[in-house]
């Protein structure tokens, strides 16, 4: 295990040099720098010289070859660099947001999680009656739904459902326009309560979505593991249908599901751009959308980074499961 | 037409302060509270000689003293300038001019219990206006005819000036020429200011998550006595509008100082009644629309004026204002500046006239005149809704309407800005000014070829040498006749630029934020010294 682990391990670097290389020259073949935006993006007037000066201080006027040796070198330094847009170092910026984004991760797939495969369970042994119908209109539902749409609606929906509240209770528990999410990052350990009530909401509109997806995989990993022979002899040895769906069927329909999970998890790390603005969560994926429109060339680059090695190591955790759920798998 | 339920919410909406900023002030504040409020952009760094994002102003002004200020209690004035650091009111120029001597109060104290005194002004000025080799200012240019600026004693700074110019005091009353501290920049640097925060101001810097919110509480040493009267406030950064518009609802923040288009104004106040505040004022930001003259048939100037000609001004106002962020119709000059043309002025102007089939008619015979009656071009536009996509959608239709064949090209900011300045590859480009201080003789540089905000792409000596003779004069009668001269050649006889609409500022409030007034720019009157909670 350790030799195939420390082998993954290995195949991974040219992947992440792919990588960097790939989003390096994609960042700058889209026309436009940093420094104009800077300078000239709210219209006021604009020095040239000032640009130049921007640009000479951000090392824009380097070569590309220089730019990407600085951008490769710093992995060997363990110095990631600053934000071109703010000045801060770029692990600084990221610290601060990742604890957001893993929490919000975390209780997405959570909320995903205990959606999904209950729901594909029953869809998979109710096969084609109501209830398997009603489960995959609820699934297309989330996958078909824009996030930023039912974000917006559930921001609106708790509006107005609180505006009504205070209407009637005269104020006393919400306020007179109603009541939303905190706006502004609430710890956990100073808050948890406030933290809850502000996480819980993109969770669920995030979890919608994502527990379509993994409802589907159970469903049809089920459906597919029900038809086993092993399945039939359990129940030919007279074992209750409960301990035949959870010992043998579910346990062995996890493995697409699991696989589905991880992958999701990575993505949900740096990938809920639209949610977290639609929330305004200080979380990576707002960082990821507002390094892409400043174009802040090593922001950006850094966190397509980050989330390449969460994918590879995202996949190398799910093949390790693998083994675990499954005693046939082996990696030798 | 408005829903009559609207219109009775409207009604009794509290204020709406138009143009005047009519929102009256009670005699006696109240101290106390924490203002929360929601910012549209985010914070680079925190120098502001550097920077130019209102999404660093906001948050971090409150910390901030300046020489003068716009009067914050008159702030829809764009000549009414007041002291902050300095005291005796704003001083006349001596030496023809070419002198102001400004005397700095003994009572101003920094954060950190120094005494504030000349030679920090004058170090903080010099930064700005003679930055050392290498250290970027954003507002350097705007200082052309300073020579020097010394502090012969710690309570006086002396401005010497190569040529009296009117454009020199709104310049210094830039609400972002904050006031550093010489030790610290003669120590670090202005680096140290772009990632640190040592003021002077009403407000003492207590912590920024970055990306999130940036919390300031009370100077008790503040130098105006009595203020500030809030104990602290919190800046939260909030980039959709559809969110800072919920979060007013919601009493989450309590205003946002930027601005709303109208239908969030609209659904505010429909939702809270008398809770929200209304108020409303002219912008000094421009939108316009700019002819490539590297590109043919734009090194004509019929072609240019039919451009002009065939947009309805007048019209576009009136529905416009609707629905998007625009409103007043205006010269180059910010409308009701002293210095901008009269209605009657204006009229006389290409484009200008109420007459709009008279305006078409003009265009299609300029356009036949020079052999483009049928001119198809594609309108580049910034993929931004409030005001540009709007606009620019209303301008398509407008040009369509003399028999142009006009379509659009939308881009985001960044590919946007590397059109207009590297690229250079569009036919007429959506394109926009947008200043802080009413400082008319620095604002319409934008029109001038040599600017490095002008994208048109021409050489036009004498309307430089008419901007040269502006700059230069003293007298604000001579202003205003160059003005006029200037306004004429750069609009209408060579239509260098089009002139769209002005835009419109509307900020809904929650009504117990009291003692803030609206000025004509989202930088301006961001101290907070003078707001209260009721």
């Amino acid at each position: 295990m350790s030799k195939y682990i420390l082998k993954r391990l290995l195949l991974a670097i040219p992947t992440l040099i792919g990588a960097a290389l790939f989003v390096f020259l994609l960042l700058r073949a889209v026309p436009g720098d940093i420094c104009e935006v800077r300078m000239g993006g709210e219209g006021a007037y604009v020095d040239e010289e000032q640009i130049q000066l921007c640009r000479d201080k951000l090392g824009l006027n380097d070569s590309l070859v220089k730019q990407f040796g600085s951008f490769i070198g710093g992995y060997l330094t363990f110095d990631l660099g600053e934000s071109m847009w703010t000045g801060r170092a770029v692990t600084e910026e990221i610290s601060l947001r990742f604890k957001l984004s893993l929490q919000l991760a975390i209780m997405t797939t959570l909320v995903a999680a205990l959606i999904a495969i209950p729901l594909g369970v029953i869809s998979a042994i109710k096969q084609n009656t109501w209830i398997d119908y009603a489960v995959r209109v609820f699934s297309i539902s989330g996958i078909a739904m824009p996030s930023f749409w039912l974000g917006l609606m559930v921001i609106l929906g708790l509006l107005l459902s609180t505006e009504w509240l205070s209407s009637v209770t005269e104020g006393r528990w919400f306020p007179d326009g109603g009541w939303m999410p905190p706006i502004e990052y609430v710890s956990p350990f100073k808050d948890p309560f406030g933290n809850f009530a502000q996480l819980i909401w993109p969770a669920l509109a995030t979890g919608w979505r994502y527990s379509a997806v993994v409802a589907r995989m159970t469903r049809s990993a089920m459906l597919e593991v029900l038809r086993e022979d092993y399945v039939r002899t359990a129940r030919a040895k007279g074992l209750l249908n409960k301990l035949v769906i959870n010992r043998h069927a579910l346990r062995n329909a996890m493995l697409p599901v699991i696989t589905v999970l991880g992958i999701e998890f990575a993505f949900l790390i740096g990938g809920l751009v639209v949610t977290e603005q639609v929330f305004n969560l200080n979380g990576l994926g707002k960082l990821f959308a507002e390094s892409v429109l400043n174009a802040d060339y090593n922001m950006t680059q850094q966190l397509v980074m980050l989330v390449v090695l969460l994918f590879v190591l995202t996949n190398l955790v799910v093949d390790v499961l693998y083994a675990w759920l499954d005693p046939r798998i082996r990696y030798s | 037409m408005r829903h009559p339920t609207f219109a009775k919410a409207l009604l009794v909406a509290g204020s709406i302060a138009l143009g005047l900023g009519a929102v009256s002030t009670a005699s006696a504040q109240k101290t106390g509270g924490i203002l929360n409020f929601v910012v549209g952009s985010k914070i680079p760094s925190y120098d502001a000689h550097r920077e130019t994002t209102f999404g660093m102003v906001h948050p971090l002004a409150p910390f901030y003293s300046v020489l003068i200020r716009v009067n914050p209690e008159n702030p829809q004035s764009a000549t009414d300038f007041v002291c902050d650091l300095c005291v005796g009111g704003v001083p006349k120029p001596t030496n023809d001019g070419k002198t102001y001597t400004f005397k700095i109060r003994d009572n101003a104290k920094w954060h950190d219990g120094d005494p504030v005194t000349a030679h920090d002004v004058a170090a903080s000025f010099n930064n700005v206006i003679f930055p050392k080799e290498g250290v970027p200012s954003a507002r350097k240019a705007f200082f052309r005819m300073v020579k020097s600026v010394t502090a012969p004693d710690d309570s006086t700074v002396v401005f010497d000036l190569e040529f009296p110019s009117g454009a020199f005091i709104p310049a210094v009353a830039g609400p972002q020429n904050w006031i550093y501290k010489k030790a610290i920049l003669d120590k670090d640097g202005t680096d140290w200011y772009a990632k640190n925060v040592m003021g002077s101001g009403p407000f003492i810097f207590v912590t920024h998550e970055p990306g999130s919110y940036v919390e300031g509480k009370k100077n008790p040493d503040y130098h105006h006595k009595g203020q500030p009267y809030l104990d602290g406030f919190k800046a939260v950064a909030a980039p959709k509008m559809a969110l800072r518009t919920q979060a007013i609802r919601s009493n989450r923040a309590a205003i946002e100082f930027r601005g709303f288009p109208p239908k969030a104004r609209d659904d505010l106040v429909k939702a809270l009644g008398d809770k929200i505040t209304v108020q409303e004022s002219d912008w000094n930001c421009v939108l316009l629309s700019t002819p490539n003259q590297k590109v043919k048939p734009y090194d004509d100037p019929k072609v240019r004026q039919a451009l002009t000609l065939a947009v309805d001004r007048w019209g576009g106002s009136k529905y416009l204002s609707n629905i998007a962020i625009v409103k007043s119709v205006g010269g180059v000059v910010f409308p009701s500046h002293p210095l901008a043309a009269t209605k009657e002025e204006m009229t006389k102007l290409m484009g200008y006239g109420e007459d709009m089939a008279a305006n078409r008619e003009m265009a299609k015979k300029l356009l036949k005149e020079a052999g483009h009656e049928n001119l198809k071009f594609t309108l580049h536009n910034r993929g931004v809704d409030q005001p540009y996509k709007v606009v620019g959608t209303w301008l398509v239709d407008q040009y369509r309407k003399v028999g142009m064949d006009v379509d659009q090209r939308v881009q985001p900011t960044t590919p946007f800005y590397a059109t207009l300045r590297k690229k250079k590859d569009f036919d007429v480009s959506i394109d926009f000014n947008c200043q802080s201080v009413i400082n008319p003789i620095s604002d319409v540089t934008k029109f001038l070829g040599s600017a490095g905000n002008n994208y048109g792409q021409y050489d036009d000596q004498p309307l430089e040498d008419i901007y040269n003779k502006l700059l230069r004069s003293g007298d604000e009668a001579e202003q205003r006749t160059l003005m006029r001269e200037y306004e004429t050649r750069a609009i209408s006889d060579q239509a260098h630029i089009a002139i769209t609409l002005w835009w419109y500022k509307i900020n809904p409030h929650r009504s117990y934020v009291k003692g803030w007034k609206i000025a004509p720019s989202h930088y301006l009157n961001q101290q907070l010294d003078n707001v209260w909670l009721d």
